[in-house]
């Protein structure tokens, strides 16, 4: 199993998501600057928290752009694995890998909280029987109020594409919407960091639940390892 | 050619900067406001003609980049020749 985490400038938990891959689960992860136009051998790409490109514009408008990204959607259309984490979710949404957009949190705060999250039955490895019905996620960001007009509200709930909600909604989001995945169930983005939950100093383990229950969809004897 | 480029967030998508302006501006004793946006306003200065396709091309590049249509509306303006 390989791991590809992307980097672009302005990315700043590339090193927390390769950690959680490569110290937590323990993968051979390896990091892919923005400029290249091949991912090389790969089992799931994560698209990792920050800033890119400074929000310039809008959160993900300019990375999506990257020369990366064109083989990332050809990768993802491929059946591939692709994860993007706060800014990475924004990216995706950007790029149209995922439904939806993320605009500024109703509070106009950055919020920086440990937050309950509703895990919602969505996938055979992403559900609550997996993952507990309830898991703790950090989050950090200003713009994770996640948008999405009504015919493709009924489409992410009709398709069971929510993975995770807010149990108390920290920035106003759309049915406190703080993941989803697309249709074919390989691209998955959340706005609360995985990347930020595998120690013991963490404020919970639980990202090690959900990068497992992210993997699992193509591996799934990875569950019992944490199960 | 110059060309001003107006991003505006959409009529019914949640506009959580324009509702904060617009308490800061009753603050101040500014008359009752309906609604208060906050869009961008992008200026371009090009070497180009104007033409249907160029107007096509902007027209692509405003939905691609500098606008998203999922919660943004744009229009542009032709300033000058």
């Amino acid at each position: 199993m390989k791991v590809a985490v992307l980097q672009f400038p302005g990315s700043n938990c590339d090193q927390d998501a390769f950690h959680l891959f490569a110290s937590g689960l323990k993968l051979n992860t390896r990091y892919v600057w923005h400029k290249d136009t091949t991912l090389g051998d790969v089992d799931l790409v994560v698209v990792p928290g920050g800033f890119s490109y400074g929000d310039y514009l809008r959160c993900g408008a300019i990375a999506r752009f990257s020369p990366v990204m064109k083989a990332v959607q050809a990768f993802s259309q491929q059946g591939g694995l692709v994860f993007g984490i706060c800014n990475g979710f924004q990216i995706l949404c950007e790029a149209g890998l995922l439904p939806g957009a993320l605009i500024r949190n109703a509070s106009l705060e950055y919020r920086c909280i440990t937050c309950a999250l509703k895990v919602e039955a969505s996938t055979p490895t992403f559900n609550p029987e997996t993952l507990g019905a309830t898991i703790k996620l950090p989050i950090g960001h200003g713009e994770g109020n996640f948008r999405i007009d009504e015919a493709g509200l009924a489409r992410l709930e009709a398709n069971k594409q929510i993975l995770l909600r807010y149990q108390n909604n920290p920035n106003g989001s759309l049915s406190d919407i703080a993941g989803i995945r697309n249709e074919a169930g390989n691209v998955f983005g959340m706005m609360p960091h995985p990347d930020r939950a595998f120690e013991r100093f963490h404020p919970s383990m639980d990202g090690l639940k959900v990068a497992t229950a992210v993997l699992a969809t193509k591996f799934p004897q990875l569950i019992k390892r944490t199960a | 050619m110059k060309i001003s480029v107006i991003v505006t967030p959409k009529k019914n998508v949640l506009d959580p900067q324009g509702v904060a302006v617009g308490h800061a501006l009753e603050s101040l004793g500014f008359p009752k406001l309906k609604t208060t946006r906050v869009g961008k306003l992008i200026e371009l200065e090009i070497e180009a003609v104007d033409s249907p396709e160029f107007r096509a091309r902007l027209d692509q590049v405003c939905k691609d980049l500098l606008s998203n249509p999922v919660i943004e509306d744009y229009r542009y303006e032709i300033i000058s020749k």
